[in-house]
């Protein structure tokens, strides 16, 4: 199954590097990684889709608690969530089937953001399934080039999932978040 | 007041207590060197810097301190790394600073530059490259802060010469460490004190596994009492070795691939498990699938990311050791576990320490009886330091310690060469020990270059090299898996009594076993370190052994008239 991991972690060099370490040195599998600021300077957000069971998640979480850099972890698995991916899908055109391209766009809700004689860049936001089905659909025209930003992904509500995110300007907290207590067994 | 980065450096170390550090000065590091003249820390010189981290790490294993060791950039700092990955593995908590290249030629492959905190990004429990004199400060602090707290480890911080040679106005800052995604101090929760005294009060057949989590958290005092409130019989890991005494009545001794056939009999036949401090090693356990199939688990560990990693517990209380013993004393009522107890008794009356006995002592010089008559002759009090292979086993099973930290040796990493370093740095950490090398003609090998900073410090240490003139541990894998095929396992060694004279030092040979207690008398009285080779049975066995990977009840037991392969479970 796959897990949503979202992580709170300082924005300082190296610590991109130390987590993608970890993730090699205890052969873990990552679907996909996003990694962006917050609304807090020197703390970084990033989005991590593994797929794996709960005890994994339970290792993948303890290991990424063991970096210094790593201020919080939280499975949005099970917890109402938003989750976006963003592509940027450059598609081959003609004349003949430009416009059935653009019905397809508008089908979508996705948007036109280039527009060449034969070709059109088209970006994309939705989950990744919508994504998935998006290309699908593209395929048969022609897709020249495609980039993908990966999934960032955030809970629903009041619900915060980090503590440090809540947009109240509140420093990192020290108390032990929900994922780390869950860290018992079962 | 103004301060080089290079007095920074020796500044913080003079506040954070360091009066001894182990090092190999080198280019990157000279400011650091020439600063140093300045502080009142002394400086061992090493003969390598794998000695120097393994001195730190010795020294850090005997007195609980972090241990420091000093090195340059490049192949310097590359050398560190063995030593580095030893503690990582048995959470020594010891602080490496490096010697970089100035910033502005880092990453233009300058002369003697490497990417040390790459390198060893995945065996120090933290590391740091330094490239502004105004972080130095706050960086060492952590660095010793985050090295000794926890679970101890190595930490790394790698220092630019140019942040060595430049100056600001300075003053120390001893504001409270700020460390937000770093939380050493967790506890476990009330709830699962109450679960855990429930587990317990229904076990019939409980065991205490007790790691070296007894001694980093200093929990000696509370497993005793706790054990003997409960009655539970305590077996060690390797690392937990000194955690509970020898001569306890309840001390089962050492678990695993060559502990005792009763202990490892126990573990298979409980229905409770307490593993304190410990990680459940492969080399503990044996095969996972058999493992102590009828036994529910209570793990009481600091580290998260060991729960359930290897064998699934029932129960996890997170927190240090000591602590969670003292909250979980009031909850747990007493117990006498008669049955139990007895049960394990018979079991004893078949127990490899009569390996001993079973030995013929034809004139042979037999390691087992080396080791058992050196625990005698040192009334169990010296602080032994061995080494990896079969002299660390033969150790572990023949010198009952009754005292922690009297045993120090490469547990998880399994580093050969480690004991001549470790011991010269554990006798700068307790100088009024008795300390005793134990090691193998291959290991002692490795890094016999420090006999020379032993005898430039003038140090006293007594090494006993258990010489059998093969990588023993190697060979008896040989003999028992791979039809006796020694490949590259027989050894050609100098005259280790020689050696020892070429570096000023007292050599002593020792062939047969009437010879030993004159010699250990020797050595003892000696003025400065001695070696002594003593020349045992060539081609002689560790047992009982669990093959690698094989049920924990599935001894390899010494061929002998009536013992042959232990299989009862």
């Amino acid at each position: 199954m796959e897990h949503t991991l979202v992580m709170l972690v300082e924005d300082k060099p190296g610590v991109l590097n130390r987590i993608a370490s970890l993730f090699r040195r205890r052969a873990f599998n990552i679907e996909s990684l996003t990694v962006g600021h917050t609304e807090h300077p020197g703390i970084s957000r990033m989005t991590i889709v593994i797929d794996g069971n709960q005890t994994m998640v339970d290792r993948v979480t303890a290991n990424l608690y063991k970096l210094v850099n790593v201020i919080q972890v939280a499975d949005l698995a099970g917890t109402p969530s938003v989750s976006r991916d963003l592509a940027l899908i450059k598609v081959s055109v003609t004349a003949i089937n430009r416009s059935e391209v653009m019905q397809l766009v508008e089908v979508y809700r996705s948007r036109i953001v280039d527009v060449a004689n034969d070709s059109l860049i088209v970006e994309i936001t939705g989950d990744e399934s919508k994504i998935n089905s998006f290309v699908d659909v593209l395929r048969p025209f022609g897709i020249l080039e495609m980039v993908r930003t990966g999934v960032v992904a955030m809970a629903r509500g009041v619900n915060v999932a980090l503590a440090a995110a809540n947009g109240n300007g509140h420093k990192p907290q020290v108390e032990m978040t929900v994922s780390q207590e869950r860290m018992t067994t079962s | 007041m103004k301060r080089s980065g290079a007095q920074i450096i020796w500044e913080c170390l003079v506040r954070e207590g360091v009066k001894t550090v182990f090092g190999y000065p080198g280019g990157a590091i000279m400011p650091a060197y020439d600063a140093l003249l300045e502080y009142p820390i002394h400086h061992v010189l090493v003969r390598h810097e794998q000695g120097a981290a393994h001195a730190a790490d010795g020294y850090a294993r005997a007195c609980g301190e972090v241990g420091v060791a000093i090195a340059t950039s490049g192949p310097g700092a590359t050398n560190l790394v063995t030593g580095i990955s030893t503690a990582m593995m048995d959470s020594s908590p010891i602080v490496c600073i490096t010697g970089q290249v100035a910033s502005k030629f880092i990453g233009y492959d300058a002369f003697q530059e490497v990417d040390i905190t790459g390198i060893t990004l995945p065996i120090t429990k933290h590391n740091y490259l330094v490239t502004d004199i105004n972080d130095l400060t706050e960086t060492l602090r952590e660095a010793f802060y985050i090295a000794r707290t926890g679970r101890p480890g190595p930490v790394l911080v790698d220092i630019a010469k140019d942040v060595q040679q430049a100056s600001i106005e300075w003053e120390y800052d001893d504001t409270p460490i700020r460390l937000p995604g770093y939380r050493p101090d967790r506890r476990p929760m009330p709830k699962d004190m109450q679960q855990a005294a429930e587990m317990i009060r229904s076990a019939k057949r409980p065991v205490i596994l007790a790691g070296r989590g007894v001694l980093l958290s200093n929990a000696m005092n509370e497993l005793r009492e706790f054990a003997e409130k409960t009655r539970t019989p305590v077996a060690m890991t390797l690392l937990g070795i000194g955690g509970f005494p020898a001569s306890h009545p309840l001390n089962l001794g050492m678990m695993g691939m060559h502990g005792e056939a009763w202990v490892n009999n126990a573990i298979q036949q409980s229905d409770l498990l307490m593993a304190f401090g410990m990680r459940f090693d492969d080399r503990v356990t044996g095969n996972l699938k058999t493992y102590a199939p009828g036994a529910k688990k209570i793990h009481v560990e600091i580290d998260a990311s060991e729960i359930n990693k290897n064998v699934p517990v029932d129960l996890a209380l997170i927190g240090d050791l000591r602590e969670t013993l003292k909250q979980l004393m009031p909850h747990v009522e007493t117990c006498d576990h008669n049955d139990w107890i007895e049960t394990i008794d018979e079991m004893k009356g078949d127990s490899a320490v009569l390996d001993i006995q079973n030995l013929p002592d034809n004139g042979h010089l037999y390691a087992a009886h080396v080791i058992n008559d050196l625990w005698r002759h040192t009334n169990g009090e010296a602080l032994v330091v061995s080494d990896v292979g079969q002299n660390q086993m033969w150790a572990a099973q023949y010198y009952k310690h009754e005292k922690p930290s009297t045993y120090i040796t490469s547990g998880g990493a399994g580093t050969m060469g480690f004991a001549l370093p470790a011991a010269i740095g554990a006798k700068f950490a307790r100088p009024e020990a008795n300390v005793w090398v134990i090691c193998g003609d291959g290991g002692f090998q490795m890094t016999q270059a420090e006999l020379s900073t032993a005898a430039q410090e003038g140090l006293k240490i007594n090494i006993a090299v258990i010489n059998n003139g093969y990588l023993g541990m190697v060979r008896q894998w040989q003999e028992f898996f791979y039809d006796k095929r020694y490949s590259a396992t027989p050894m050609h060694n100098p005259d280790f009594v020689k050696l020892a004279d070429a570096h000023g030092l007292t050599g002593l040979r020792v062939t047969r076993r009437s010879e030993l207690e004159a010699a250990v008398s020797k050595a003892e009285e000696t003025e400065g370190t001695v070696v002594i080779d003593f020349r045992v049975e060539k081609e002689d066995s560790v047992y009982p052994m669990v093959p690698s990977g094989a049920d924990l009840h599935n001894m390899i037991r010494r061929p002998s008239p009536n013992i042959i392969v232990e299989t009862n479970m």
